[in-house]
């Protein structure tokens, strides 16, 4: 026998904005995390001994260190400094700091795959090493790392829930509320599971999609 | 030599070690206007390095490299990069860009270094594909192509650059027998248009009908060096003879080269 009234009436109303508050956090670290990402991974093989030696410390950190301990130092911890961070703002500071050590590694990885010469024929046609790397190393690299990125996307979509821990109200919080208040555990954290499989569901076709809309002949079979 | 011909690439006195194995010691030749230089010798004897140090790919440790009497200072990325452009490349195994199909390879500096707009840059490309003629190929991706349509691009992604002199790595030994020709012979056009080229290369059927001068590279030093007809029928050194004689005996007669 099931209750309609309460999911209709109290349940989702709830989600609801819990659902957009996840949205609003992973709309937000999932590309500046790439970005991120992306400029560790550059530093760590093209930067001098210290800039290498730094992305490598960033790496090592946010990738050793558990995220929830992550956020709480930025959430409890940085105001005894003097600064003050709104639960939705640490929360993406924690976000974007742990997923771009994840991608940082993968990518890190693909640059590393991509043949010298691609760097060297760059440089021969007069290309500054930035610009080679901007323009040869990267398009190839990038690609080859989608499948690692990707993984690190839907993780991200997954921890977002982690959230909640510095009161930042998001799909899993909202459920927990009207959970403990209605006392009705297993519909509402079925239909969260429900939500959160239909989003990285959705997420994981875009990015397959995006896989086969960057690949080029002769790639397939790298994949 | 045609010592009235304007003086494109001077090399001087070039020296390189890795650790403490000395590659090259004391290289020096000139090339001028529409010249082609063949460098031959035996494997691991330093001609890939000395192709890298004349554009800087790898730095000398000594010796100068002067273009059109202006001094390369590699201590100046800038004018690396600008000196860079007017030196064309070709490497042994091609190093096509692998993401970029043929037309974009040769297009993607120009627009990248030279600041050129598109559709500039692909008429321009476009008519390099064709010196080599392969306009059909234009939008197949590398791994599309044949190992000699592949070296031919490369070429074309060169010469795109308008470069002053010509430098090729070995361009046909990473090729199966019967695709040489083909590269062979878009090298051969090139030189007859007055190209200047240094060349490194086995195919002494190239050599014997393209080339103003041999250099001979051995243990780091030039042995000798001259016009084909002197190192092929009057060398000074018996070294020199005996490799000329084995590598006709391994990449076949030298008039070979014409008949394919
Ligand atoms: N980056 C490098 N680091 C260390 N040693 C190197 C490097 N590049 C070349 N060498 C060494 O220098 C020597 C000369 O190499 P190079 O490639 O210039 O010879 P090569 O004459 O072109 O040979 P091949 O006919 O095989 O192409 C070789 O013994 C090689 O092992
Ligand atoms: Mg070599």
């Amino acid at each position: 026998m099931i209750n309609w009234q309460f999911f209709l009436e109290i349940l989702f109303p709830a989600l609801q904005e819990g659902f957009l508050m996840t949205i609003k956090l992973v709309c937000w670290s999932i590309p500046i995390g790439l970005v991120v990402g992306i400029v560790i991974a550059v530093g760590r093989v093209y930067g001098n001994i210290i800039v290498s030696f730094f992305c490598k410390a960033y790496i090592v950190f946010f990738r050793g260190t558990p995220l929830l301990i992550q956020l709480f130092i930025l959430y409890y911890g940085l105001p005894s400094l003097g600064i003050y961070l709104s639960p939705f703002v640490a929360s993406v500071i924690g976000f974007i700091l742990c997923s771009s050590a994840y991608h940082a590694e993968y990518i890190r990885g693909a640059i590393q795959s991509v043949k010298s010469g691609q760097i060297l024929a760059a440089q021969a046609l007069g290309m500054s090493k930035i610009s080679a790397v901007l323009n040869i190393v990267l398009p190839q690299a990038l690609r080859r790392a989608i499948p690692g990125c990707s993984n690190e996307i839907i993780y991200l979509i997954k921890y977002s829930s982690l959230a909640f821990m510095v009161t930042c109200i998001e799909l899993t919080g909202a459920g927990k509320i009207v959970a403990s208040r209605y006392f009705a555990y297993t519909e509402v954290f079925l239909v969260i599971g429900v939500i959160y499989l239909a989003l990285v569901s959705l997420v994981s076709k875009l990015l397959n999609i995006l896989e086969d809309r960057l690949a080029f002949p002769g790639w397939e079979n790298k994949k | 030599m045609p010592k009235n011909k304007e003086l494109i690439l001077q090399v001087k006195d070039i020296h390189k070690s890795f650790g403490d194995k000395e590659v090259l010691k004391g290289i020096s030749f000139e090339v001028h206007k529409g010249e082609t230089k063949v460098i031959i010798g035996p494997s691991g004897m330093g001609k890939s390095t000395l192709l890298r140090c004349i554009n800087q790919l790898t730095i000398p440790d000594k010796g100068t490299i002067w273009l059109r009497g202006q001094e390369v200072n590699h201590h100046n990325a800038r004018q690396i990069n600008q000196f860079r452009q007017k030196i064309g490349m070709v490497f042994q195994d091609f190093n096509l860009f692998d993401h970029l199909n043929a037309v974009s390879n040769v297009e993607i500096a120009l627009i990248k270094v030279k600041g050129m707009k598109k559709q500039e840059a692909r008429d321009k490309a476009m008519s390099e594909l064709q010196k080599v003629g392969l306009v059909k190929q234009a939008f197949l991706y590398p791994a599309e192509l044949s190992g000699g349509q592949k070296q031919r691009v490369s070429i074309a992604r060169a010469l795109a650059m308008d470069p002053e002199v010509m430098l090729f790595d070995e361009p046909t030994s990473a090729l199966d027998p019967e695709l040489i020709g083909e590269v062979l012979g878009v090298m051969q056009k090139l030189a007859q248009e007055g190209m200047t080229m240094v060349v490194v290369t086995h195919e002494m059927g190239f050599a014997r009908s393209v080339a103003d001068e041999i250099i001979f590279l051995e243990r780091g030093r030039i042995l000798e060096s001259g016009p084909p007809e002197k190192l092929f029928y009057q060398p000074e050194y018996e070294r020199t003879r005996k490799f000329l004689f084995k590598l006709t005996e391994l990449y076949g007669d030298i008039k070979g080269y014409h008949k394919r």
